[in-house]
């Protein structure tokens, strides 16, 4: 038991769905834990083991001074730093009060906003500390998650395509989506979710953030000759990967 | 042998397959796009559409008669059923103290691909060469090739992105096929048959029949000299090899990077694209391991990184890797040309870039400096 790898699992500001992939790794979950000791994991048990931390997961961005101190810390007591999901890699939906004021949402929100201690920005670890790998994912994907869980114990390289939704679309034949007429965010999102939404005919969201070399001023132009609106340009790419840099440039081409 | 089909014996194609046990796959319409998949009779056949094709863009409409063939290739090629999207290679597990290496076990159904264009039966040779005419075959294409039928249908009304007529694939099949159909709407609406192997024979000898006139062919040359008229030359391939390679450097590239994507559509559309990632993954008890192979692509920067990083970093290197490949260094690799004419990239790219504008381009400057 004392040689098996610690895994500690740690949340931020986030909706805890990606944490949850981890449970819902029915099949896996029990191999896995077999093999590793859980260090920290409040969504699962109350065990805790001291740090450091062989492997330390890592939910949702940064949004407190609190936060910014701890994933310090973190980054100090771990061997290798994986960020999972939106909010850990681009500073998730939340990040939409970087571009409004957050003192102004916290006295419509709360009663008492004086005793709120927040920062101004939601940002991504990897604007704090050095991270070893981003699964990318609102949420993340299962199989990209035992993968690289899979890659850590075992030493290999994790299977993270860093290519376009478009190549897991053609590989399940979808037909396209975005050529039969509906705008799609597949050419400049990464894989990983399997192309889902243009299986059932909508075009992608872009949960899964950035892709590798992504042109968006491209496909942008094409999504207005189809008849997108200049709002509809700007909402598509600030949602759930807002603040990651691709798409935040993009959307304030088109207004805000 | 050759023979005149009425439209109702295509039903007869069906069913003698189907009773032969071949799984007979054909084009169907599904997600508004006409598309490969099983088919039990040949009424799932796209009976009296067509579709509408430009760059970026396919509609499907109605025609207004009842043709079975009355449309060009959609957005899959027979790529799928030969060169499949993912393949287990290998599984391996442990076992006392070794491992034991087991081989994908051949399940391939026999399949009959029953609509087959002459620029489809011209990708198929060219993934021949590829993949299984050298010294290394590929034994999962080899299998699923040795279990396929071919029923081509020659085109009478080829889409706006059809350019075979260039690329001298179509309109018309020459070989490569057990059976060729060619459909003729003038008239009475019938299809004149030719078999091109002794099984093609042998099924054409079961279907309900009359003997072929000489007005019967004459037709049927009408139909595809027609379509070959209509389509003109788009795609000047005569120089094509050193217009490409005398070009290496050119400003085109960088106008078509502003364009490009890297989306790979073009070429996981493309039925001659061969290209494909190979990935180990093993289980949890670190006790059984497999390998597969999935269709990848020449665009993306992953494909060509290696220790040290990416050797095709930019778009312009991608969009230029692929072009060149196509339609210039392929045939020096392989002795085949690379590009059918088919179209599908052109239809399928989501931002419309057309490869033969993208020639055009390049010849242009080439015009004007010599
Ligand atoms: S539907 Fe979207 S993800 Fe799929 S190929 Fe088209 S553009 Fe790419
Ligand atoms: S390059 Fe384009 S036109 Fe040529 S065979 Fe491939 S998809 Fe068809
Ligand atoms: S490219 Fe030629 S052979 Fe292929 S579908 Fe179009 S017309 Fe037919
Ligand atoms: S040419 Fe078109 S389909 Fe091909 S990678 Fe570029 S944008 Fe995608």
């Amino acid at each position: 038991m004392a040689d098996l790898p610690t895994i500690a699992i740690w949340k931020f500001s986030s909706c805890d769905g990606c944490q949850l992939t981890l449970l819902d790794c029915e099949d896996e979950l029990l191999g896995i834990l077999g093999r590793v000791q859980i260090a920290y994991f409040p969504e699962a048990t109350r065990a805790e083991i001291e740090g450091p931390w062989d492997v330390s997961l890592v939910e949702g961005s940064v949004t407190t001074p609190e936060e910014a101190e701890r994933i310090k810390e973190i980054r100090e007591k771990s061997g290798l730093v994986v960020a999972i999901g939106a909010c850990a890699t681009a500073g998730g939906i939340q990040a939409l009060r970087n571009w409004a004021n957050v003192k102004e949402f916290a006295s419509i929100v709360y009663a008492h906003p004086e005793y709120l201690e927040t920062l101004e920005t939601s940002t991504p670890h990897s604007d704090h500390i050095d991270i070893d790998l981003e699964l990318q994912g609102c949420p993340i994907s299962k199989a990209q998650l035992v993968d690289a869980l899979l890659a850590v114990l075992s030493g290999r390289r994790p299977n993270v395509p860093t290519s376009a939704v478009c190549v897991e679309c053609k590989r399940r034949q979808t037909p396209c989506v975005q050529v039969l007429g509906t705008p799609c965010l597949g050419p400049v999102t990464q894989a990983g979710c399997g192309a889902i939404c243009p299986s059932f005919a909508r075009g992608c969201y872009g949960c899964f953030g950035p892709k590798e070399t992504p042109n968006t001023v491209s496909l942008a132009k094409r999504w207005s000759e189809m008849g997108a609106s200049e709002d509809q340009l700007l909402r598509a790419f600030r949602t759930f990967n807002g603040y990651k840099p691709a798409f935040r440039e993009e959307s304030a081409r088109h207004g805000g | 042998m050759r023979a005149v089909l009425a439209p109702e014996a295509l039903e007869a194609i069906v069913e003698v397959l189907r009773r032969r046990d071949w799984r007979v796959v054909a084009p169907t319409v599904r997600d508004k796009a006409i598309v490969y998949g099983e088919i039990a009779s040949a009424a799932e056949l796209p009976v009296g559409w067509k579709d509408v094709q430009a760059p970026g863009s396919y509609r499907l409409e109605r025609r207004g008669d009842e043709a079975r063939f009355g449309y060009a290739v959609g957005p899959q090629s027979w790529k799928r059923e030969l060169l499949a999207p993912s393949v287990r290679l290998l599984q391996i597990e442990r076992a006392n103290g070794s491992f034991k290496v087991a081989k994908k076990a051949a399940e391939t159904a026999r399949t009959a691909f029953f609509g087959v264009r002459p620029c489809e039966v011209a990708a198929i040779k060219i993934q021949d060469r590829v993949l299984i005419g050298g010294p290394y075959a590929d034994e999962d294409y080899l299998e699923r090739r040795k279990n396929s039928f071919i029923i081509a249908v020659n085109c009478g009304e080829p889409a706006e992105n059809c350019f075979c007529a260039s690329m001298g694939t179509g309109p018309k099949a020459e070989d490569g096929y057990d059976l060729v159909l060619t459909e003729i709407l003038d008239g009475s609406h019938r299809f004149l048959a030719e078999a091109g192997t002794d099984e093609g024979a042998e099924l054409l000898a079961e279907l309900p029949q009359q003997p072929a006139e000489e007005a019967d062919t004459a037709a049927a040359e009408k139909v595809t000299d027609t379509a070959r008229e209509r389509m003109g030359i788009t795609l000047d391939r005569s120089d094509v090899h050193e217009l490409l390679l005398a070009n290496l450097e050119h400003e085109r590239y960088d106008d078509v990077a502003k364009r490009c994507l890297a989306c790979t559509n073009c070429t996981l559309a493309c039925p001659t694209c061969f290209c494909t990632t190979v990935d180990d993954a093993n289980d949890l008890s670190g006790g059984a391991g497999e390998r597969i192979r999935e269709w990848d692509s020449c665009f993306t920067a992953q494909y060509s990184e290696m220790h040290g990083g990416g050797t095709r970093r930019s778009l312009q290197s991608r969009y230029r890797q692929w072009l060149i490949h196509k339609l210039a260094t392929w045939n020096d690799q392989f002795d085949t040309q690379g590009c059918v004419g088919c179209g599908r990239c052109i239809t399928w790219c989501p931002v419309g870039i057309d490869i033969r504008e993208e020639v055009v381009a390049i010849r242009v400057t080439q015009e004007a400096k010599s």
